[in-house]
Order: C-alpha cells, then structure tokens, then sequence
C-alpha cells in the first residue's frame, strides 16, 4: 500500500500498453482513448491498491474499457464478433512498437501543435487535463485538438516507416517552448528523447538528447529568484548540474565519433562548449563560430546566422560581430536586442540604450522584455551620472 | 502554438464597411449575429484552437491608489475616452496566418441587412514563456 502514485511508471508504461492493444486488432484511435481511460482509472486506484503487476493492470483495465465503448458504439454489431473472442495474446509488443508511436504522433499531416498534444497524450501518458494546463488552454479545446489529430492519422498505417526528423522536431518543441505547469515539460521531452534514443540507434536522436541535458544542466541558473532572466555571461556556473553535463557530453560524443553530423549535435557542440568554460571569459568563441559555420551549412534558419554574429562579436571583438549583423535581415527576432549588445561592448552607450529600447518594444516575451528594459534602464542611468 | 486576442471595440477602431448601430438592426438580424458569434466559437472549440470569449459592459470606472489609508480615488466613466473595448476572444492557433484568417471570420459576422458588417478586430500576439534555448 503505497499513497503516493507512481506516475512515472505509469507514464513509461503507455506507449507498450497502447502496442499490446494494436496488435489485438484495436485501431490507434479507439486505442489511445481506452488506454488513457485507464490511466485516468490508475491515477485514481492506485495511491491505495497498488497492482502487483501495473502493466497486465493497464491492459486489462484499457480492454475492458474498449469493450465497453464498443458495445456502446453504433457499429456493435460488426464488432461484436470481435467482443466475444477472447482476445489473443498475440505477440510480445516489441520495442518496434513504440517507435511507430513516436512516428505516427509526429506524423507531417499534424500541425505542430497537434502532434505535440498527440505525443504527450500517447506516447507521454500524460493525461488531457495535464496537457491543457501545461498549454494554457480550455481541457474542452485540448480534448478537441487531441481527437482531431487522431481522426487525422486515421489511415495511417501503423507499421510505416517514418521520418526521425519529424519526431526529433515535436520533441524540440516541448523541451523548448513548453509552459509551466503541474507538468515539468523539460523533464518529460527528456524523457521521451530517452525513451526515444533507446528505442533507436541515431545520431540525431542522440544530439537532441545531448543538447536537451546540457541546457536543462544550466535551467536553475536561468532566472534570478524574482523570476528575471539571467544572461549565460551572467550565470552562476558552480550551480550547473555537473551529471547532467557529463551524460551530455558523453552522449554527444559518441554520437560525433560516428561522423552522421546533423543540426542538433553541432547545437549541442556549441552548448558543451559553453559547459566547459569555468567562467565567462574563459568561454572558446573561437571554436563556438566554427560550430556555428557548421550549423549554418546544415540549416538556412536565419537565427542561426544571428547567434553566430554574437558569436563573432566575442571571438573578434565588437565592430566584427557588427559587420556580421549588418549582412542579416533587421526584422529578425532579436535582431535589434544584439545590436543593442554589440554597440555597448563598443561603447556606443547612446545608440545601445536606444537599441535596447526598441528590442525590448519588440520582444516575443515578458521575461525578454523586462531584461532589455532594464538594460537600457541601466545604461540611461549611468550616462545621467 | 501562439496565443492571440481578438479585441472587439466599441469605439477606438476604424468605422466599418457596414457601420450601421445595433439598435437599428432588426430583432432577427440581432439574433442571426448572436449566433454566428456562437458558432464561431463552438466551431473553434472543435478545432482545438478556442481559449476564451468574454464581452465588457460599455461603462467603467478609472480606479486609482491614494495613498496609505485613504480609500482608493474613483472617477469616469469618462464620454471622451477614445478607445473602448467591446469584447474579446482568445485563440491558441499554429501560425500569425490562421490568426488573420480567423479574425477575418469573425469580422464577416452578419450586421444590418444581414450583411457581413466587415469590422476591424484588433489582434494582438500574447507574450509567451521564453523559450530554454536561445544560443
């Protein structure tokens, strides 16, 4: 008798328990909802009826559960054949079978958001309520967009092959945009990406993983306490998780050392090296700009060339980093904040407090805006004096 | 995944194509509007990509701070503000192009004559979380 859920196993138990009822014949839709009906059942028995067998638990609770929407379903007739026999046991689901999850989560006939709702629901186990609250959104329109993207991968078959790209993408999303809220969102790409790369042996699975923990490494350093941001530069770097740059590092380079170079291992090239760097100063720009020269042959996103410009900007001074910033499209997204930064270390303090204005009347989030206001804040004090 | 608010006003955005007063409506060209605004939202509900709806009563009061122990200071409505907000909703949608889409549904909402009124909604994007990696 335990009170408290183990929601981790519960959740890693999803994609196999979705898979066992795949191979009964259940289809993915049908599927999903029964499965997610037990783990709703589960999160309410289990704190004090623990199974001695979660997963068999699962099973039987989501076939249950299937039985019952299909004895309520209009086409109970054609079914009822398939109701009646008992079900086979079938084949062992296989490792296989949670990667054609991952697939068909991610599949490209989803708007981005639909898979990530998608991923999470099937292949995280999270339930409809958490993913709502996470997103911000009415469970009503989360439940919604759920059933949508089902009814839209509908006659996706189950055993095509898909396209690491794709998951890799979803899987980015929510590490990096995820909201706040009773779900650690961080945590849980991680998770996936973990559950993901064990499943498949590819070095870009690997380079997202990489990349995923040496960020999440640095993330209690991120904000101050009051909730601002804390620029890198600025970090307190002995608080940095040091386990979870060391995993990274050493999944990073063994997926190196197979030469298969893609876009997440050099970003996560680029955030080892900030890792490694004791302090600040010490930081290897010169090797963070090849990293980015790399990163900009395998991709044409113009932030890329933008980070880079900083990048040169710190390797070979100020007017460098200008230079590279005035080859790139001034409406980019934080194109103005860099500016800002580049003419302050040039000490052009005027120029920078009024770029620094402008960034922060530009800037995508509050977090972002209230550091570049208290930028130019800082430098307009200062020239007062 | 951008969240955006429709902003409905009664006063303060450009005059519409069929800028004919409520009142002046009849009773059936009222209620085809009501429901085509709830429509819209149920049809978004479906879609996944509904947040919210709310309306504001057309008065309000400025309400400001006076000082340690003094009651806060009221004051207004006031007839010569420019810009009143009517209403709003709030959508959860993929990209800046649906939200313009959207809104331009929501603008062919039926008016006088049971025309589309062609109203100027104001869209704003919501500020978002920031995002974990930047560099």
């Amino acid at each position: 008798m335990t009170a408290q859920l183990d929601e981790a196993l519960l959740r890693s138990l999803t994609p196999s328990v979705l898979g066992i009822l795949g191979r009964r014949g259940v289809d993915f839709a049908a599927a999903e909802d029964a499965v997610q009906d037990a783990l709703v059942e589960a999160v309410r028995v289990w704190p004090t009826d623990m199974p001695r067998d979660p997963k068999g638990w699962l099973v039987t609770v989501a076939w249950r559960r299937f039985l019952d929407a299909t004895r309520a379903d209009a086409a109970r007739r054609r079914r009822e054949v398939l109701v009646d026999d008992e079900p086979a046991p079938g084949p062992a689901p296989t490792v296989d079978d949670t990667l054609q999850l991952y697939f068909l989560c991610a599949h490209p006939s989803l708007t981005p958001s639909s898979a990530v709702a998608l991923t999470l629901r099937a292949v995280g186990g999270l339930t409809t309520r958490q993913i709502a609250h996470a997103y911000l959104v009415p469970e009503a329109t989360m439940a919604q967009r759920i059933s949508r993207a089902k009814r839209t991968v509908s006659g996706v078959r189950f055993d095509q092959p898909g396209d690491v790209a794709t998951v890799l993408r979803v899987l980015y999303l929510v590490f990096n945009e995820g909201y706040s809220g009773e779900v650690d969102l961080a945590a849980e790409a991680i998770r996936l990406t973990r559950q993901l790369a064990a499943t498949i042996d590819h070095p870009e699975v690997a380079g997202l993983l990489a990349l995923m923990l040496l960020h999440h490494a640095r993330r209690a350093t991120r904000t101050a306490p009051d909730g601002s941001l804390v620029p890198l530069a600025e970090q307190d770097r002995r608080r940095w998780d040091t386990a979870s740059i060391a995993e990274g590092v050493q999944i990073l380079q063994a997926a190196l050392a197979r030469d298969r170079l893609g876009e997440f291992q050099a970003q996560a090239a680029i955030a080892a090296l900030h890792a490694d760097a004791p302090t600040a100063e010490e930081t290897d720009w010169v090797q963070i700009v090849e990293w980015y020269d790399e990163l900009a042959r395998l991709t044409d996103n113009p932030v890329v060339r933008l980070n880079r410009a900083v990048a040169v900007g710190e390797a070979d001074g100020p007017r460098a980093g200008l230079a590279a910033l005035a080859a790139l499209d001034d409406s980019l997204p934080r194109h103005t904040a860099v500016a800002a930064y580049l003419h302050e270390r040039d000490g052009d303090l005027a120029t920078a407090a009024r770029l620094y204005v402008e960034a922060a009347r530009k800037a995508p989030n509050l977090a972002e805006r209230d550091h570049l206001t208290r930028q130019a804040a800082r430098l307009n004090t200062s020239r007062r004096r | 995944m951008a969240k955006y608010l429709l902003l409905k006003h009664y006063r303060g955005a450009p005059a519409a194509v069929n800028d004919v007063p409520m009142d002046q409506w009849t009773p059936e060209e009222i209620s085809a509007h009501i429901q085509y605004m709830n429509d819209f939202a149920a049809r978004l509900e479906q879609t996944g990509e509904f947040v919210d709806g709310q309306a504001l009563a057309p008065e309000g009061t400025f309400v400001r701070y006076d000082g340690e122990g003094n009651p806060p200071v009221t004051d207004g409505p006031f007839a010569e503000t420019k810009d009143l907000i009517a209403g709003w909703m709030v959508i959860d949608v993929d990209t800046y192009e649906r939200a313009v889409e959207l809104a331009g549904e929501l603008s062919a909402a039926p008016g006088a004559g049971g025309k589309p009124i062609h109203e100027w909604l104001e869209l704003r994007p919501f500020l978002t979380e920031p995002p974990t990696i930047t560099e």
